[in-house]
C-alpha cells in the first residue's frame, strides 16, 4: 500500500488564471515561489512539529553578522563607533544580550526599557535615555546610577537642572536635535531644532547653569531612510554644534549619537523596488556620516565618539515568521485567498511592508495571484493585499521574511495568544526564548468584582 | 453533467482560447486534465476517483479542489 | 576588414499609443552602417506589438518585472544569454533602469553583455524629488519642486507654490492641478499607481522643447538634437516634431553633460518661457520614443554609443539637419492566435 502511494504523483490543486492581455502593470508580478525550506539548517517543518504553528524564529548567527559587519564597517571609516541596541527594536532578553555579547550599549526610551536593560546586567553608565516621557522619578534613577540622559523638550530640561541641584550631582547629558536633512516630512517632534536656534538655546541654557555636564549631542532623524545623504547633512550640523559649543564655552563635546533609522531589506508598501534592490547598504550610511565628521574641522585628537542606535537595520532580516494554511476560499470576484494561521496582531508591520512570503515546500511553476488573511475574525487583518504564490493547500506551511524588527514589541494580545518564539543558535540548536502566552498569562491582573461573580444563563 | 463549450481546446503547453469570447487562459496540468475528462464526458465522481488514482491526495481535498476549479470554469464562462 | 556583427537585447517594444523606444532604437541599429546587428526583443507583456515585428526583431524573451528584483532579472538575462550570446542590451523603460545600472557589472564581468548607462550616482541626481537641488548645482533654472509622502502635506507645500501647479509620479504621469482637493486627487491616482514620493512642481507657461543625445561619460556630448513637438495626444505624447536649430538650447545640454560626466543616452525635456528662459524639467536616463528623428536628422546616436561599448573610436556628431520632421502613425499588424499561445505560455518567440 505505502509503495503503491510513493508511485503517485504529487498533487497540485488544478488552476486555471485568465492571461493578462492589458498592457504593462507598472507594479509587475512579484513572483516569490522559490521555496524555503530550512532555516539555518533546521528545517520548517520540524520546527513547527516541535514549537507549534505560528512561529517566530531568530537566527543568532545573522543577528550576530550583521552587528560585526555593521561595526566593521562604520569602523574602518571612523576611529571611534560605539553601537547602542536600540530596545524597543527588539526587547526580548535573549535577542538584547546577543548585542550587549557583541559590545553593543543600550538605548532606551522608557522607564520600562531602562530596567530591562539593567537587569540584562547592562552598567547603568553604557545605557542610553531617550524619549520625551521621563518622569521626576526616572530622572533621579538616571542622575543616581549616571547614566547618559538624551534632553527631549524645556520642561525635562528645566526639570533635571532641578533634580540635579537637590541631588548634589552633576549629571552627563546630550540634547536631542532635529533638523532640515532635505528628506520630507522634517521630524521635528522630538528634541530641539538646529535651524531656529532653539538648539542654540538648549546649549546655552546647559552651559549657564552649570548643573549639568553637557557631553553629548544626539539626533535620529527619521525612520527607514532611504537616502543616506540626509546622514551626512545630519552629521555636518551635529558636527557644526559641536565646534560651536567648543568656540563658545571651550568644552569638547565627547559624542555625537546620530540615532538610527536606516532601512532594513523589507519591501515598503507603495515601494515600486523590492526593498532587497532599493534600500542603501550599511556602507553608503557609513561613508556620509564618517565622512562629514572627518571633514568637520575637529582636531584629530578630539574626534568624538560616533554613537549609533541602529535597530531594524540589524535585526529585521535575522527574524521569521512560520505559519500555516487554514484554507483557501475564491471570492466572490473570483480572486483567490488563504488564511493563515497568523494574522496583523503578531504580524503588526503587515501595515507598512509587503512583507516577502515563501512556501516552505517544493511547487510547480504554476501560479495564482492570491490575497493572504489573517484567521483574526476582523476586516483589517490582511498580511498581503497581493501576492504570487504558487496554489497552496491547506496545512502547507509558509515563510515570512524580515519580521525581527518591531513585530515582538508591537504584536499584541489580541482574539488569540501569542506564539512561541525560539532562537537558533550557532550550531543550529533551538531554543525557546519567548514561551507562547497562556490563558493564565493573560487573566492573572484581572480581578473580577463580586458582583459579578456569578450569573445564570 | 459538466459540459465544457464548444471549440474549446487546450494546447499541451496549457493555453486554453476560448474562440467566442476571445479570452485566453493558462492552465496547470491537472486542470488540463480535468478539462480534457469533461470534454470526454466523464462525470465528476470518475474524474475524482481518476485523481485519487494518479495523485497523492485525500479524497476531501481533491473534491474541494474540483468543486473550486469547477467553479473557476464557470465564473469564466467556459461551460455551458 | 569583414563588418562587425552584434547581438543586442533591446527592451520597451510597446509602439502603443504613448510608446517605448524600443522600436524607435532598433531601426537606428538595424541601419548602422559600421555594424550588422541580431534583434533579441525583451517583453514584459505578451501583446507589446514590436514581439510580432519579426523583420525588425529576430526573437523575443518575456522579462521578469522590474518589481521582481535584481536577482531574478539575472537569472532571466544569463538563460537568454546561453542561447543568444548577446553582446549588448539596451534597456528603455524608466522604471527597469534602476536594476539595469545595478547589474551592469555583473552583466559585462559574469556575461561580457555591455550596456550604456549612466552610473547610480547620475541616475539618483537626476530623480525628479531631487532635480531642483541638482539645477542649482549645475548652474541650470528648473522649476521649484517638493517631494511629498502624504496628501496631508499638500496644502502647506501648495500654499507655497500658488496654482496652478504640476503633480507628478515618481516614474511617469504628470498632471496640471489647479485646486488643493484637485490637487489631493492627483496625488491619490499618482501615488497608487507609481508609490511615493509625488512631486509637486511650479507651473510654467511657455513651450516645451526636448533634446535627445547621448554623453560618453568623460564630459563630452557625442550627439545632441533638439525638437519641439508639433502635436501632441490626449497622453502629451508628441506625435509629430520638428528638429530645431537652438544654439543656447545645445550650449545648455552641453554645460550639463560635462557637469555630470554623463554616460549613455539621454532626453532632456525643457520649458521655454516667453521671456526666453529654459527651464529643465526632467532628465530621462535612455532614449526617447522619438530619437529615430534624431537618426533621421543625421545623428545615428544609438549606433553611436554601441561602437563606444565596444571599444571602438567614436567622434562626436557634428551636427545635424534643422527642419527634419517625424510623424507618428499606427498600423494593424494581422497576428496568428498560436504566436500570442508562444510568448504567453513558453515566454519565447
Amino acid at each position: 500500500m505505502k509503495e503503491k502511494e510513493m508511485e503517485k504523483k504529487s498533487y497540485e490543486r488544478p488552476v486555471i488564471k485568465p492571461l493578462n492581455s492589458g498592457l504593462m502593470n507598472k507594479f509587475g508580478t512579484r513572483t516569490e515561489y522559490t521555496p524555503v525550506t530550512h532555516i539555518d539548517g533546521v528545517s520548517v517543518k520540524s520546527l513547527i512539529e516541535e514549537y507549534g504553528s505560528p512561529l517566530f524564529v531568530f537566527s543568532e548567527r545573522k543577528i550576530r553578522e550583521n552587528i560585526r559587519d555593521a561595526k566593521r564597517i562604520f569602523e574602518t571609516r571612523y576611529p571611534k563607533v560605539q553601537f547602542a541596541w536600540s530596545y524597543k527594536t527588539n526587547y526580548l532578553n535573549a535577542i538584547c544580550r546577543t548585542f550587549h555579547q557583541e559590545g553593543s550599549w543600550a538605548e532606551v526610551v522608557s522607564i520600562f526599557e531602562y530596567h530591562k536593560a539593567v537587569s540584562n546586567g547592562v552598567p547603568p553608565e553604557k545605557i542610553l535615555f531617550n524619549g520625551p516621557d521621563k518622569t521626576d522619578e526616572d530622572l533621579r534613577i538616571s542622575v543616581k546610577n549616571d547614566s547618559l540622559i538624551h534632553i527631549d523638550h524645556l520642561d525635562e530640561l528645566y526639570r533635571l537642572i532641578e533634580i540635579a541641584g537637590e541631588m548634589h550631582k552633576k549629571p552627563r547629558v546630550a540634547i536631542r536635535v532635529n533638523m532640515d536633512t532635505g528628506v520630507y516630512p522634517i521630524w521635528d517632534r522630538f528634541g530641539f531644532n538646529y535651524e531656529n536656534g532653539q538648539a542654540w538655546d538648549a546649549i546655552n541654557k546647559i552651559m549657564a547653569g552649570d548643573k549639568l555636564n553637557l557631553i553629548g549631542l544626539h539626533c535620529h532623524i527619521g525612520t527607514y531612510m532611504l537616502t543616506p545623504s540626509a546622514y551626512g547633512i545630519a552629521a555636518s550640523k551635529m558636527a557644526d554644534l559641536a565646534l560651536g559649543i567648543k568656540r563658545r564655552y571651550k568644552k569638547n563635546i565627547s559624542y555625537i549619537d546620530i540615532g538610527g533609522g536606516f532601512a532594513s531589506k523589507n519591501t515598503l508598501k507603495g515601494s515600486y523596488q523590492l526593498g532587497t534592490d532599493a534600500v542603501p547598504d550599511i556602507s553608503e550610511y557609513a561613508e556620509q556620516i564618517a565622512g562629514s565628521l572627518l571633514n568637520a574641522g575637529f582636531d584629530t585628537d578630539e574626534l568624538p565618539y560616533l554613537y549609533l542606535e541602529t535597530g531594524r537595520a540589524l535585526i529585521d532580516d535575522a527574524g521569521f515568521l512560520l505559519g500555516t494554511v487554514i484554507s483557501n476560499k475564491r471570492l466572490s470576484d473570483g480572486r483567490r485567498s488563504t488564511i493563515m494561521d497568523f494574522g496583523v496582531n503578531i504580524l503588526f508591520t503587515a501595515f507598512w511592508y509587503d512583507h516577502k512570503v515563501s512556501p516552505a515546500q517544493e511547487f510547480s511553476r504554476f501560479t495564482e495571484d492570491t490575497v493572504l488573511y489573517g484567521p483574526l475574525c476582523m476586516n483589517i487583518d490582511v498580511i498581503r493585499e497581493n501576492v504570487t504564490l504558487p496554489p497552496l493547500n491547506a496545512g502547507d506551511h509558509v515563510v515570512v521574511h524580515f519580521v525581527g524588527a518591531y513585530n515582538i514589541t508591537q504584536s499584541m494580545q489580541f482574539i488569540a495568544l501569542r506564539p512561541n518564539v525560539v532562537m537558533i543558535d550557532l550550531k543550529g540548536e533551538s531554543h525557546i526564548i519567548r514561551k507562547a502566552e497562556t490563558m493564565d498569562d493573560v487573566e492573572r491582573n484581572e480581578r473580577i468584582p463580586a458582583h459579578l461573580e456569578n450569573f445564570k444563563l | 453533467m459538466v459540459k465544457i463549450k464548444k471549440n474549446i481546446a487546450v494546447s499541451d503547453t496549457g493555453f486554453l482560447f476560448n474562440p467566442m469570447t476571445g479570452d485566453s487562459f493558462s492552465v496547470n496540468p491537472i486542470g488540463q486534465e480535468i478539462i480534457r475528462a469533461f470534454q470526454e464526458e466523464k462525470g465528476e465522481e470518475e474524474i475524482l476517483e481518476e485523481i485519487l488514482e494518479a495523485y497523492r491526495v485525500d479524497r476531501s481535498t481533491a473534491e474541494k479542489d474540483l468543486l473550486d476549479f469547477k467553479k473557476m470554469l464557470a465564473h469564466y464562462k467556459l461551460i455551458d | 576588414m569583414s563588418k562587425a556583427s552584434y547581438t543586442i537585447a533591446v527592451t520597451g517594444l510597446n509602439a502603443i499609443d504613448s510608446p517605448g523606444p524600443g522600436l524607435a532604437v532598433i531601426r537606428a541599429l538595424r541601419e548602422a552602417s559600421s555594424f550588422d546587428v541580431r534583434i533579441i526583443g525583451l517583453s514584459y507583456e505578451a501583446l507589446e506589438p514590436g514581439i510580432y515585428m519579426h523583420e525588425l526583431v529576430d526573437k523575443s524573451y518575456q522579462v521578469p518585472y522590474p518589481g521582481a528584483g535584481q536577482e531574478v532579472l539575472f537569472e532571466r538575462l544569463k538563460y537568454i544569454n546561453a542561447v543568444e550570446n548577446l553582446d549588448f542590451i539596451y534597456p528603455n523603460f524608466d522604471a527597469e533602469l534602476f536594476n539595469y545600472i545595478a547589474l551592469s557589472g555583473r552583466l559585462k564581468k559574469e556575461l561580457n553583455i555591455r550596456t550604456a548607462l549612466p552610473d547610480q550616482e547620475q541616475f539618483e541626481a537626476r530623480h525628479k524629488s531631487r532635480l531642483f537641488e541638482f539645477g542649482s548645482e549645475h548652474g541650470i533654472k528648473v522649476p521649484f519642486a517638493r517631494p511629498v509622502y502624504s496628501a496631508g502635506e499638500i496644502p502647506a507645500v501648495a500654499a507655497g507654490m500658488g496654482f496652478p501647479l504640476v503633480v507628478k509620479g515618481k516614474f511617469y504621469d504628470a498632471r496640471v492641478a489647479y485646486t488643493v482637493e484637485q490637487a489631493m486627487q492627483h496625488f491619490n491616482k499618482i501615488s497608487a499607481e507609481w508609490g511615493l514620493p509625488v512631486l509637486l512642481q511650479e507651473f510654467l507657461h511657455g513651450s516645451e522643447v526636448n533634446v535627445c543625445g547621448a554623453g560618453n561619460g568623460k564630459g563630452d556630448t557625442l550627439g545632441a538634437v533638439p525638437m519641439r513637438k508639433l502635436y501632441i495626444t490626449d497622453k502629451g505624447k508628441a506625435w509629430a516634431g520638428v528638429t530645431l536649430d537652438d544654439e543656447k538650447l545645445l550650449e545648455i545640454t552641453a554645460k550639463l553633460v560635462s557637469a555630470t560626466q554623463w554616460n549613455g543616452p539621454f532626453e532632456l525635456e525643457f520649458m521655454k518661457t516667453r521671456e526666453d528662459e529654459y527651464y529643465l524639467i526632467e532628465i530621462n536616463p535612455r532614449f526617447p520614443a522619438w530619437c529615430y528623428l534624431a537618426v533621421g536628422a543625421g545623428q545615428n546616436q544609438p549606433e553611436a554609443l554601441v561602437n563606444l561599448a565596444m571599444g571602438r573610436e567614436v567622434s562626436p556628431f557634428g551636427s545635424y539637419e534643422v527642419g527634419k520632421m517625424f510623424i507618428r502613425y499606427s498600423y494593424d499588424m494581422i497576428v496568428d492566435i498560436k504566436e500570442f499561445e508562444q510568448i504567453s505560455t513558453v515566454g519565447e518567440l
